[in-house]
């Protein structure tokens, strides 16, 4: 690694001697840093609207204009200094980490098992929990809802979470990742005397370790954004979560963009920690470190 | 005692039977390497050993237990994997360590034991880095610390050098022997290079199709083939086979002179006639053979020469420094002693003429 890391070093020296004057651009260089920084416009756009917004008068609002005129923070300080973002906050924190946690542990356990155990059914039921990829939520959300109501879990957290404890993406990607680990290592643990539970646990989990990253970035940025499940399983405004909170400032008359946006802008900065965070664990290639070189 | 015994292993996946009945004894600290092509039943063989396969039928007793039904950790037995299977995210103190998990030595038992696998191996400086920091024998170093830091009654080896190259190759097939005569553990060794197989073992065991084809000592097998496989496998390059026939005490070849045998076969019985290239010679006495020189390989000290004869192709020895010219006719000939004869439908050796 670090020899190629040289050679690469190396040739991009010889490449760009000293005195050696930069190739101009062609016509297809340019086309295609155009086409990726329209690209990074359209996704950076949303994001400068949002806190922009953030720092208007209401009655700036609908002029598109990116830079407020008259900046200024009083909506942070109205919307932190209100109670309830706080809870809303707490809330979604809670909902999005105890399911982040939980859908890395059982998506695992059960991809694992798909993928490193042979039992009859076991393609029938791989087919099974993948089929559910197929039905969209809304579909689900008047099952849950009754369920819910029968299991008295209306307004609470756990109504808010049990229908992502477990996906059935979460479980495929564990799957695909566990293929990825050689069955080597999972014998050689076998011979050393390791049940099959610390197997999974203190070899086959290190070695998947880029797509557990993954997967607590896609589970924990969906919770924290979820919207209408929550919106439809809470009633009480203490139990809301965050993006809920959020749409119930102002009335159908009057939405109270600025603070929308403002609280919006705060509920990024969690996102952002937590992919931060991750992201740094993925790094390709770690599962062949342990074999032939 | 025998510290591993197999007795009519039989292995089935599916409808395919890949053991068909394999029995053999292996004696306490002997070092015994299964050898074969691929598909011949010799890893499947280990894996049942290991426990990391189900036996069909037979049995298998390590220690004078059978143990067909207990799970790879109560076997008493270690393994060291084709592909090393060393944890990549540990430490090689961690990874040399972890065989000794579950067992229940004291703490300062287990960091002697370790320190003392570590100094067997020459790695003692290497215990802190990871697997990724390391050259391919010294993963491979680390496999093996891991099997012996449990001192185990059996070491698997599944093809342990393959992914290692030609001059490391011959290396670690050296220290792996040395560690043997130093540990004498009982050893079962799976290759698929005969050179390998050859080198290292006490005793040889070839396979074809899930069969045992002969089991001996190299120097057995080398130079008493049971059968044409194990004539062809054993020995680079393969034994030249001719079709000829027995007629009353002599071996009649497409062409040239008789060739006298001592053995007892039906008049006119088609048989092939063996000679490895290394006992077949050019300008010798009583030559047998006579064809011209198409290929020449220098090998240093001698240089193998490819004749065309009427039986066929056939691969010689020759002197290194004046070998003959390609294109001369040459006449070939070998000891009497170095001929083997087997029958052509069975292709079993109707006793080698040595």
């Amino acid at each position: 690694m670090v020899s190629a890391v040289a050679e690469i070093r190396a040739s991009s020296k010889t490449l760009l001697a000293p005195g050696t004057p930069r190739k101009p651009a062609n016509t297809g260089q340019v086309i295609r840093w155009l086409i990726l920084f329209t690209g990074g416009v359209l996704m950076v756009m949303p994001i400068a609207y949002m806190i922009s917004t953030s720092l208007k008068w209401p009655h700036e609002i609908y002029n598109l204009a990116l830079v407020p005129n008259e900046p200024h923070l009083e909506n942070y300080t109205y919307v932190l200094e209100d109670g309830r973002f706080y809870g809303w906050f707490v809330n979604s924190l809670v909902i999005a980490t105890i399911t982040t946690i939980s859908n890395i542990l059982f998506d695992s356990l059960v991809g694992y098992t798909l993928c490193k155990f042979r039992f009859p059914g076991r393609y029938i039921v791989f087919i099974a929990i993948l089929s559910t990829l197929m039905i969209p939520t809304e579909m689900l959300v008047i099952p849950w809802y009754l369920m819910s109501q029968a299991f008295g879990w209306l307004d609470s957290y756990w109504g808010i979470m049990f229908p992502g404890l477990m996906t059935a993406f979460g479980t495929f990607l564990m799957k695909q990742f566990f293929e990825t680990v050689p069955d080597d290592f999972i014998e050689a643990a076998r011979i050393d005397g390791l049940n099959e539970l610390a197997i999974w646990w203190t070899v086959a989990m290190p070695l998947v370790r880029p797509a557990l990253a993954a997967l607590a970035i896609f589970v924990f940025l969906g919770n924290w954004t979820a919207f209408i499940w929550p919106l439809i399983v809470t009633n009480s405004v203490d139990m809301y979560t965050l993006p809920v909170g959020l749409s119930s400032f102002g009335d159908e008359a009057d939405v109270q963009w600025e603070l929308i946006m403002t609280g919006a802008a705060i509920s990024t900065i969690p996102t952002l920690v937590v992919f931060l965070v991750f992201q740094r664990f993925i790094i390709r290639g770690v599962v062949m470190a342990g074999l032939k070189g | 005692m025998a510290s591993l015994v197999l007795r009519n292993l039989v292995k089935t996946f599916d409808n395919t039977t890949v053991l068909h009945g394999i029995s053999l004894e292996v004696e306490d600290g002997e070092f015994v390497v299964f050898v074969g092509p691929s598909g011949c039943g010799k890893s499947t063989t280990l894996r049942l050993i290991a426990g990391l396969e189900e036996t069909t039928a037979g049995e298998i007793e390590i220690e004078g237990r059978v143990v067909n039904h207990l799970e790879p950790k109560e076997r008493n037995i270690a393994m060291v994997f084709q592909n090393y299977a060393i944890y990549p995210h540990m430490t090689v103190r961690r990874n040399i360590g972890f065989g000794l998990r579950t067992s229940k030595l004291t703490k300062a038992e287990k960091t002697a034991r370790l320190e003392d696998v570590a100094a067997t191996l020459e790695m003692t400086e290497l215990l802190d880095r990871k697997p990724s920091q390391l050259s391919g024998g010294q993963r491979q170093r680390v496999a093996i610390g891991r099997a012996m830091v449990r001192d185990p009654a059996v070491f698997l080896f599944d093809e342990p050098l393959s992914n290692l190259d030609a001059q490391l190759r011959t290396q670690m097939r050296l220290e792996i022997k040395k560690l043997h005569q130093r540990v004498g553990n009982t050893i079962i060794f799976v290759t698929h290079d005969q050179v390998e197989a050859m080198t290292m073992a006490d005793r040889i065991v070839i396979m074809k199709d899930g069969h045992i084809q002969q089991v001996g000592k190299p120097a057995d097998v080398y130079h008493r083939p049971a059968n044409t496989f194990v004539a062809g496998f054993i020995g680079a390059p393969s034994m030249n086979m001719l079709q000829c026939k027995v007629d009353g005490g002599v071996a009649r070849l497409a062409s040239g002179p008789d060739v006298r045998l001592d053995i007892e076969a039906a008049q006119g019985q088609p048989v092939i006639l063996g000679v490895r290239p290394d006992d077949l010679h050019p300008s010798g006495e009583n030559p047998f053979l006579e064809g011209t020189v198409t290929v020449r390989e220098p090998l240093g000290p001698d240089t193998l020469i490819y004749v065309d004869t009427p039986s066929g192709e056939v691969i010689a020895k020759a002197d290194g420094q004046h070998p003959p010219e390609i294109g001369e006719t040459v006449q070939l000939s070998a000891r009497r002693d170095r001929l083997h004869v087997f029958d052509v439908e069975t292709g079993r050796s109707l006793a080698s003429n040595a």
